[in-house]
């Protein structure tokens, strides 16, 4: 979004590095977000481009032998700092995952999760509130308001995917990340999902990692492209896509490669 | 000499083997196609070489003896001898058969001694013939058969399938013969013993039935208020249940631990460790309980002013407890581990912490999977003998106090066939009725914990 013809800047990674032990998986990262836009993370499999990803809120963490170097700043604020509160982080970046994984629990619970874990709400009628405004932003709310008191896990896996959002967004996070959230959805839910990315980019910055680059090209207005751990280029989609500066993006986005 | 042969049968089965791949090479040197892989046919003449004459040889086993006892005793059919009697006989001709007679010599049992060994190397001769002659017959047949390149590898699939069928259907029939077997005699006691007295009497004390002098005839009557079965049944619940108030806390928290928390090398050592405890042998646990823990639970109490037996259903309970622990830790942290990754990631992603992740997402996740595990432990926890039989004392205390000893079915069941038993006596048939007892509730819970273990399990496959 340009305010005054300016670009607006959420997120800011500078000369990000991270090691799977002693391998380095990603080389010198940096790379500007706009806010409110979608950024498509293309390149073939492996490249790093999830693990970029999951360094935006510190998903890498979790993994015990996976050490982050460069500095992150979501509103010019290094979350790689040791001051990082890794809770506030997560509640200000949600995230959606390539198989969607909702909790074993119903459909209430598990919108209401974040909400309840971040202390949000403060009656049950506000919570009430949330759950079906998050429903409803991700479009599942007419087809599951009969039902929230049954199983998440029973729905279909497109509607599973748009729980799953539901969910990242009940806390009304500034940012939320994709990781090929359509790769194991059919045509059909995967159009939903990119129907729901467009209007989401309203309210929200998203970052999306695909393997498809239709899917870059149909729901992104910036992309960057990964290959073996290297940004190799970024800039608006249109110019990625249709005139990329590099010999590799050319190559990768013409199907030669990848 | 049935050593010999069982050898000869299993070599020539080898040899056949490989005979059999041989002529498969021979077949593919004629450039013709084989329908098997060369082994399937040195299977199937190795199958074909052992099988009948294992099969004759059984039978011949089985039904060799009862034959040649038939024939022996015979020459006794009509002079009136009781069935008794009859087997006497035969015992003695035996014995002096293989010269460890030390009876009176008759010529009646001497002639018979002589029939007896005649028969058997008779059997015996023909045995080893009709063996071979099986063997040559069926390796023939199969030679044969593999010589015109038919099909073996169906026959030899089939023959596995037999083996595997057979080897699961030994499984069943024996647990079919235990339960029949404890019916049976549990059937004869509750003639004597009415049920009733049986399921509420408040008073064990089998020892009274010590005192009947077997020749007199059996009197209901003075068994009443012997075997009422309250007090072991409330002491076997009593003691698992102190066991699984040690064991599921302690397994619980280390198999949450282990999952989640421990890192990679604390795991890789820990959990050997903690499995280490289910390796000692319970009658290791058993002198542990009665001569550590329960003389320290005794000082311990008195110094605090308490009255603490020394055999004491706490030590006992406890120490059962310790031993059920790494069955409890080391299932719930399989189940726990085996949550997939994803719900994690979803759970850290909204921001949650891992005591929240593990309290609301995985804990529930995993429930099922862990009440099996508790399940299981509470079977092996009322199954459990021998602790009982050292620490807790073998007296059917009724009581809710840990500090008294109380025993338990299992033990009871020891004390009652310990030593010189009568058979088809109250005494001897209540350890098979409290055998029974313990089946039918062990039955019941392992049922309810394979039932939940299975729902679980459709939640993710």
């Amino acid at each position: 979004m340009r305010k005054n013809g300016v670009k607006m800047i959420k997120i800011k990674a500078k000369d990000v590095d991270v090691f799977y032990g002693k391998k380095q998986a990603l080389f010198n990262i940096s790379l500007d977000i706009e806010e409110n836009q979608v950024t498509a993370l293309i390149g073939p499999s492996g490249c790093g481009k999830s693990t970029f990803l999951r360094c935006l809120n510190r998903m890498n963490d979790v993994i015990d032998i996976c050490s982050v170097k460069g500095e992150i700043l979501i509103n010019d604020f290094n979350i790689n700092d040791k001051g990082c509160d890794v809770v506030r982080l997560r509640e200000k970046i949600g995230m959606v995952f390539q198989k969607p994984n909702p909790f074993p629990k119903t459909l209430y619970e598990n919108v209401s999760y974040g909400p309840t874990i971040h202390g949000i709400a403060q009656s049950k009628q506000e919570m009430d509130e949330i759950v079906e405004t998050s429903l409803k932003k991700a479009a599942l709310w007419e087809e599951v308001k009969d039902r929230l008191h049954e199983p998440g896990t029973g729905l279909s896996g497109g509607q599973q995917q748009r729980l799953c959002i539901a969910r990242a967004i009940s806390v009304r996070p500034e940012v939320i990340l994709m990781d090929e959230p359509c790769s194991a959805l059919d045509p059909i839910a995967t159009a939903q999902i990119e129907e729901l990315i467009d209007e989401l980019k309203k309210e929200h910055t998203i970052i999306i990692v695909t393997h498809s680059m239709a899917q870059a090209a149909r729901v992104s207005q910036n992309t960057g492209f990964f290959h073996l751990g290297q940004l190799i280029e970024h800039g608006s989609t249109d110019k990625i896509f249709k005139n990329p500066d590099n010999k590799k993006t050319q190559d990768y986005i013409t199907g030669r490669f990848g | 000499m049935n050593l010999i042969l069982f050898t000869f049968i299993v070599l020539l089965g080898f040899t056949s083997y490989y005979f059999g791949r041989k002529k498969a090479y021979t077949i593919q040197s004629t450039k013709k196609r084989l329908t098997a892989l060369p082994q399937f046919y040195g299977y199937y003449l190795a199958i074909w070489c052992a099988i009948p004459a294992f099969i004759i040889f059984s039978l011949w086993a089985i039904f060799e003896p009862t034959i040649v006892k038939l024939l022996v005793l015979s020459d006794y059919s009509n002079q009136g001898y009781l069935d008794d009697e009859l087997n006497l006989i035969y015992e003695k001709t035996k014995a002096l058969s293989r010269g460890q007679f030390t009876g009176e010599i008759t010529p009646f049992i001497e002639a018979s001694a002589e029939k007896y060994l005649s028969l058997r190397s008779i059997a015996q001769s023909s045995k080893v013939v009709i063996v071979l002659s099986a063997i040559i017959a069926s390796v023939a047949y199969a030679y044969k058969r593999i010589s015109s390149n038919s099909r073996t590898r169906e026959p030899v699939e089939k023959f596995l399938n037999a083996v595997l069928f057979t080897a699961s259907l030994a499984a069943i029939l024996t647990t079919v013969g235990i339960v029949f077997s404890l019916i049976f005699q549990t059937i004869d006691f509750f003639k004597v013993i009415p049920l009733f007295d049986f399921v509420f009497g408040t008073h064990w004390y089998p020892a009274k039935a010590f005192v009947r002098d077997s020749s007199e005839a059996l009197d209901p009557s003075m068994y009443s208020d012997t075997f009422g079965a309250v007090p072991i049944f409330a002491g076997t619940f009593f003691i698992a249940f102190i066991a699984m108030c040690v064991a599921i806390p302690i397994g619980l928290m280390s198999g949450i631990y282990l999952a989640e928390y421990a890192s990679y090398k604390v795991r890789q050592y820990a959990k050997p460790l903690i499995e280490i405890l289910a390796g000692i042998p319970t009658v290791v646990y058993g002198f542990f309980a009665a001569l550590t823990v329960g003389p320290f639970l005794k000082e311990l109490g008195t110094s605090m002013g308490l009255e603490v037996s020394a055999e004491s259903a706490l030590a006992a309970g406890g120490v059962m407890g310790i031993m059920i622990i790494p069955f409890i830790s080391s299932l719930s942290d399989d189940v726990i581990t085996s949550v997939p990754q994803s719900l994690r990631d979803g759970s850290y992603a909204m921001g949650a912490t891992k005591s929240e992740t593990i309290k609301r997402v995985i804990f529930p996740a995993a429930l099922p999977g862990i009440v099996g595990s508790i399940l299981l432990g509470v079977s092996r926890a009322i199954g459990e003998t021998m602790i009982v039989v050292m620490a807790s004392g073998l007296a059917a205390n009724l009581t809710l106090n840990p500090l008294e000893s109380t025993s338990t079915i299992t033990a009871q069941i020891v004390v009652i066939l310990i030593g010189d038993q009568a058979f088809g006596d109250p005494k001897t048939q209540a350890a098979f009725a409290l055998g029974m007892s313990l089946f039918l509730v062990t039955l019941c819970l392992n049922i309810v914990a394979l039932r939940v273990v299975k729902k679980y399990r459709e939640k993710y496959e």
